[in-house]
C-alpha cells in the first residue's frame, strides 16, 4: 500500500516536472504568458530604453522607461509649466517668445533623436510645435529645452522635426499652405497662389545650435510627414503630401478626390550646393530664435529678419514627385534606405517605392507630366511593391532591422507586421484603440533595436478606470523578438502621444548631469555664497539676490519693501549635491513657484499690493528641516521711510 | 651596492608616495547616499572622493552641530617637511650610513607615525565632540551625556543614519611597505656585517 502510494506520488512529481519543462520551453501561449515578468523592472533597477514621447496638445515631451512604461519626467518645451516655472520665471520667458509675442502653448508632435552615421547618438532630441510653427531642441545631458526657433512662412509645422543621417539638418515642413509672404487676399484664390514651405535648419555639429539654412517654396499642397534617406539614399528627404487638389474648404471631401497624391523627394545635397554657390532669394521675414544658456541659466530671444527661399524650378534635378495612392500620411524609410513606405490613409494597402528604381526612373526620364514644374515620376516605374494588408487606414511604419516592417492601421485599429521585399503579412495584433504612431527604438535609423514596439493610441474608451468624459491617453508595448508580436503592457501617457523616439538607456544615462556647478554660474544676479547675498533698490525696482541651502534662505528677513515696488527674487541654490533642488514661492505673487536645481539661479517677480509682513517658503521638501525653510518680507506703505535691511539670524548677510 | 643599502634607499623613497596618493579615507554611507560621501586625507590636504563631497559632509554635519572641516590645518604644513626630511635622511643613510642607523631611522619614523596618528585622533575627537551648543539636533547617550560623532580612527562605526568607514589608502600602504623595507634593510645589514 505504502509503495503504491509512493510510486503514485513519484509519477505525479515526474509528470508535473515534465509538463513544467514543456511549458517553460515554449516562448508564448496563453498558459505560459509571463508578460508581467517581462515588463517588470525590479525596484532600484533601471529600464533598458528611454522613450521620448510627444505630449501632443500639452505641448511638452514626456520621458518614459521601457519596458516598464514608467514616467520619469515631463520636459516643458512649448507650453508653460508652473511646476518647473518654465515660461513663468524671468529666465525662461524668452523661450516662448515668437513673432506673435509670448505664446504659452503649442501642440508638440514628432520627437527625433540626433544621429551620427545613421545611428542614434543621444545628444539632443528635437521636437516640432505644430500650431505656431517652431522647432525645439532638448539637451539630453540636462533634459532641458535649450533652443527654440520659429519657422517663418509656415503654418501647421507638421512634417517635422526629423533629422538627417548625421544631424546635418532638421526639417520643418508646413502642413498648411499659406500666402508667402503673408498678405490680405481672398481665400478662394488659394489654388496656384499659396505655397508650402519646406524648411531646412542647419545643426552645428559641435554645440547643436540651429539656424534656418533655406526654405523651399513648394506648391500649395499639405505636407504631412517626412523622413530622411539613409545609406544609399542619404542626401534625400521624403515628404508625403495630401490635398494636391489644393482645396481650401471642406478638405475632408475636396482633398480626397485625387486617386494619388505625392511623396516629394527632395535632394537636399543638390540644394545645399546651389545655396553654397549663392543660389536662392533672400526674403524679409520676422521670426524668433530663442536660446537658453546653461551658464547664465537664462534664455535670450532674437528676432531674425531674413530667410533664404528657394524656388524649386530654379534648381532642376533637386525635387521629384512620387505618385502615392490615397492621401498618404506616414512616410518612412527602411534601415538600408532602399524602401520609401507611403501609407495611404484612406487605403487598405501600403505603398512601397524603391529608391533604386526612383533613381533609374529619373535617369530614364520616366515622367508623367509635372506639377508646377516639378517632374512627376511614373508610378509603375518606381513601385517596389504594395502590402495587401487586409487592414484599413495605414498610418505609420517602423522597422526592426531584421527585414520586417510594422505598420499601424488607424481605422482597423491594429499593428501589422510584414516582410520587406516579399510584402507578405506575417502577423497582426489589435490595438486599443485606433493607433496613430508606433515606435521601435532606433526604428527610423540605420540600426533599429527590434526588441519592443510602442503603439500610441488615439482612443482608450474602456481600457482604464474612467475619469469622467476625458479619459487617459495611452500607449501599448509589444514584444517583437519572436515571429508573432505579443502585447505586454498598456500604460497611460500625457496627451496626446503622437510620435516617440526610443534609444538604449546606456547611450544617454552616462551623460546625464547631476548638478550645475556653482563656480560656472554666470547669472547676472547670482550670489555664490551667503556673503554675496544682497538687496538693492533701483527706483521702485528691488533686486534681491538670495541664496538657499539646507535649510534656510539668506537673507530670510527683508525690510524696506513698499507697496508699488517691483520686487525681483533672484534665488541661487548653493547646494552642490545630487538631487537637492529647492523651491521658493511668495504669498500672493502672480506667478508660479521656482524650482531651482543645485548651482542654478532663477528669478520671479513679486509686486506687493498690501502692507504687512509676508512669508515665503521652500516648496520642495529638501531636508528634515524643510518646514523651517521660510522667511518674511516686511511691506510698508508707499512713501514710507523704512530703510532696506536684509538679515539672517539677526545679522546682515553681506557683512560676514 | 649592498642589498641592505638598496633596501634602505628604496624603503625611504617609497615615502614619497604620500605626495601622490592619499594617506587615509573616511567614507560615510547613508540611505540617501547610494554613492557614499567620502573624504581623502593626504599629508597636505583634504580632498573629495567625488566632487563636492567635503562640502556635503559639512552640510550633513551641521545638523548635529559639528564644525566644518577646515580648508587646511597646521599639520598640512608640517607633515610634508617631516616626510621630505625623513626621505633625505633615509637615502643619505642608505648611501653612506651604518646599518645600525637604519634602525634608528625606523624608530624615529615610527615615533613620528604614532605622533601623527595621535594628532589625528585628537582632531577627530574635537571634531566629533566640540559641538555647537545651538545644534539643530541634539542626541544623548543612554547615560544622558551628549552623544559624540567622532569617526573611527580605524575601522567601521555606525553613527546615527551613517555608517562611517575609516581606512588607510595607498599612501599609507606605501609608507608601511617602505618602513618594512628599512627594517629588512637593518637585518640584511646585520647579516652582511657578520659575513
Amino acid at each position: 500500500m505504502k509503495s503504491i502510494f509512493k510510486s503514485a506520488l513519484l509519477a505525479i512529481v515526474a509528470v508535473s516536472f515534465l509538463t513544467s519543462c514543456n511549458n517553460s520551453s515554449k516562448k508564448s501561449g496563453a498558459l505560459t504568458s509571463n508578460a508581467a515578468e517581462r515588463v517588470y523592472v525590479a525596484p532600484g533597477e533601471h529600464d533598458e530604453f528611454y522613450a521620448f514621447v510627444s505630449g501632443g496638445f500639452s505641448g511638452q515631451l514626456s520621458v518614459y522607461g521601457l519596458p516598464s512604461g514608467r514616467l520619469f519626467k515631463v520636459i516643458p518645451v512649448f507650453s508653460v509649466d508652473a511646476e518647473k516655472a518654465y515660461g513663468f520665471n524671468e529666465e525662461t520667458k524668452p523661450m516662448l517668445n515668437t513673432s506673435f509675442g509670448f505664446v504659452p502653448w503649442d501642440d508638440s508632435h514628432h520627437p527625433d533623436i540626433s544621429q551620427t552615421a545613421g545611428e542614434l547618438d543621444g545628444r539632443w532630441v528635437f521636437i516640432n510645435g505644430n500650431n505656431t510653427p517652431r522647432i525645439a531642441k532638448i539637451d539630453l545631458t540636462t533634459f532641458e529645452t535649450t533652443e527654440i526657433i520659429e519657422i517663418p512662412n509656415s503654418a501647421g509645422n507638421h512634417s517635422s522635426s526629423y533629422v538627417t543621417e548625421n544631424t546635418e539638418y532638421v526639417v520643418a515642413g508646413t502642413r498648411f499652405a499659406v500666402p508667402v509672404p503673408q498678405r490680405d487676399m481672398p481665400i478662394s484664390e488659394y489654388k496656384g497662389n499659396f505655397k508650402g514651405a519646406l524648411t531646412f535648419l542647419k545643426v552645428d555639429p559641435e554645440d547643436g545650435k540651429m539656424n534656418i539654412s533655406f526654405q523651399i517654396l513648394m506648391p500649395g499642397f499639405d505636407y504631412d510627414k517626412a523622413h530622411p534617406g539613409r545609406g544609399d539614399s542619404h542626401g534625400w528627404f521624403f515628404f508625403t503630401t495630401y490635398n494636391s487638389e489644393e482645396a481650401n474648404s471642406l478638405l475632408e471631401v475636396n482633398a480626397s478626390q485625387n486617386d494619388k497624391d505625392f511623396i516629394a523627394a527632395v535632394n537636399w545635397k543638390v540644394i545645399e550646393e546651389y545655396v553654397n554657390n549663392g543660389g536662392g532669394t533672400k526674403m524679409p521675414a520676422n521670426y524668433a530664435h530663442n536660446v537658453y544658456d546653461e551658464n547664465t541659466h537664462s534664455a535670450t530671444s532674437t528676432m531674425m529678419k531674413e530667410v533664404l527661399t528657394i524656388n524649386p524650378s530654379d534648381v532642376p534635378g533637386a525635387i521629384y514627385f512620387l505618385p502615392t495612392p490615397k492621401s498618404p500620411h506616414g512616410c518612412d524609410v527602411s534601415p538600408t534606405g532602399e524602401y520609401i513606405v507611403g501609407s495611404g490613409k484612406l487605403s487598405a494597402d501600403v505603398t512601397v517605392h524603391s529608391f533604386t528604381k526612383m533613381i533609374k526612373a529619373i535617369k530614364e526620364k520616366k515622367f508623367d507630366g509635372d506639377a508646377y514644374g516639378i517632374p512627376i515620376l511614373n508610378y509603375e516605374a518606381i513601385l517596389a511593391g504594395s502590402v495587401k494588408s487586409g487592414g484599413l487606414g495605414p498610418l505609420h511604419t517602423e522597422f526592426d532591422g531584421k527585414g520586417n516592417a510594422y505598420t499601424t492601421f488607424f481605422i482597423s485599429s491594429e499593428v501589422v507586421k510584414w516582410k520587406l521585399g516579399t510584402w507578405e503579412v506575417i502577423d497582426r495584433k489589435p490595438t486599443y484603440y485606433s493607433v496613430g504612431h508606433l515606435m521601435i527604438p532606433g526604428g527610423n535609423s540605420r540600426k533599429p533595436e527590434g526588441k519592443y514596439l510602442l503603439a500610441m493610441n488615439k482612443i482608450t474608451k474602456d481600457r482604464y478606470l474612467p475619469t469622467g468624459p476625458e479619459v487617459t491617453q495611452s500607449a501599448q508595448l509589444y514584444d517583437i523578438t519572436g515571429e508573432k508580436m505579443e502585447l505586454l503592457l498598456d500604460f497611460p501617457t500625457i496627451g496626446e502621444p503622437h510620435y516617440a523616439a526610443g534609444i538604449s538607456a546606456d547611450i544617454i544615462k552616462k551623460n546625464s548631469k547631476k548638478l550645475y556647478k556653482l563656480e560656472e554660474n554666470k547669472h547676472p544676479y547670482v550670489a555664490k555664497s551667503e556673503a554675496e547675498a544682497k538687496v538693492v533698490r533701483k527706483g521702485n525696482e528691488v533686486h534681491i539676490s538670495m541664496t538657499m541651502i539646507r535649510s534656510h534662505f539668506a537673507p530670510d528677513n527683508i525690510e524696506g519693501i513698499k507697496v508699488g515696488d517691483k520686487v525681483f527674487f533672484h534665488v541661487t541654490n548653493l547646494e552642490q549635491d545630487y538631487d537637492v533642488p529647492h523651491g521658493v514661492s511668495m504669498i500672493g505673487a502672480n506667478t508660479s513657484e521656482l524650482l531651482i536645481m543645485p548651482g542654478q539661479t532663477e528669478t520671479f517677480i513679486w509686486e506687493p499690493k498690501q502692507v504687512g509682513v509676508w512669508p515665503f517658503y521652500c516648496t520642495d521638501f529638501c531636508s528634515a528641516l524643510h518646514q523651517e525653510m521660510q522667511g518674511y518680507v516686511r511691506v510698508s506703505a508707499k512713501g514710507s521711510k523704512v530703510p532696506i535691511t536684509f538679515t539672517l539670524d539677526g545679522d546682515a548677510v553681506d557683512a560676514e | 651596492m649592498k642589498k641592505s643599502k638598496l633596501l634602505m634607499i628604496i624603503g625611504s623613497l617609497l615615502l614619497l608616495g604620500l605626495f601622490v596618493f592619499p594617506l587615509w579615507n573616511i567614507t560615510l554611507e547613508a540611505p540617501q547616499y547610494p554613492i557614499p560621501l567620502g573624504m581623502d586625507i593626504h599629508i597636505n590636504k583634504f580632498s573629495d572622493t567625488h566632487e563636492f563631497d567635503v562640502k556635503n559632509i559639512n552640510l550633513m554635519n551641521h545638523y548635529v552641530g559639528m564644525q566644518y572641516i577646515p580648508e587646511t590645518i597646521p599639520e598640512f604644513k608640517l607633515f610634508p617637511w617631516a616626510i621630505i626630511i625623513m626621505v633625505v635622511l633615509g637615502v643619505t643613510i642608505g648611501f653612506f650610513g651604518n646599518y645600525k642607523l637604519f634602525l634608528v631611522w625606523l624608530i624615529v619614523m615610527s615615533v613620528l607615525g604614532v605622533v601623527g596618528m595621535y594628532d589625528f585622533y585628537l582632531w577627530e575627537y574635537d571634531y566629533g565632540h566640540n559641538l555647537n551648543p545651538k545644534a539643530i539636533m541634539k542626541f544623548t547617550n543612554p547615560d544622558g551625556s551628549a552623544m559624540g560623532f567622532q569617526p573611527p580612527l580605524f575601522g567601521t562605526k555606525h553613527i546615527l543614519n551613517f555608517t562611517a568607514h575609516s581606512y588607510p589608502r595607498l599612501g599609507a600602504f606605501m609608507l608601511f611597505i617602505g618602513m618594512s623595507l628599512t627594517f629588512l634593510a637593518y637585518f640584511k645589514g646585520l647579516k652582511e656585517s657578520k659575513q
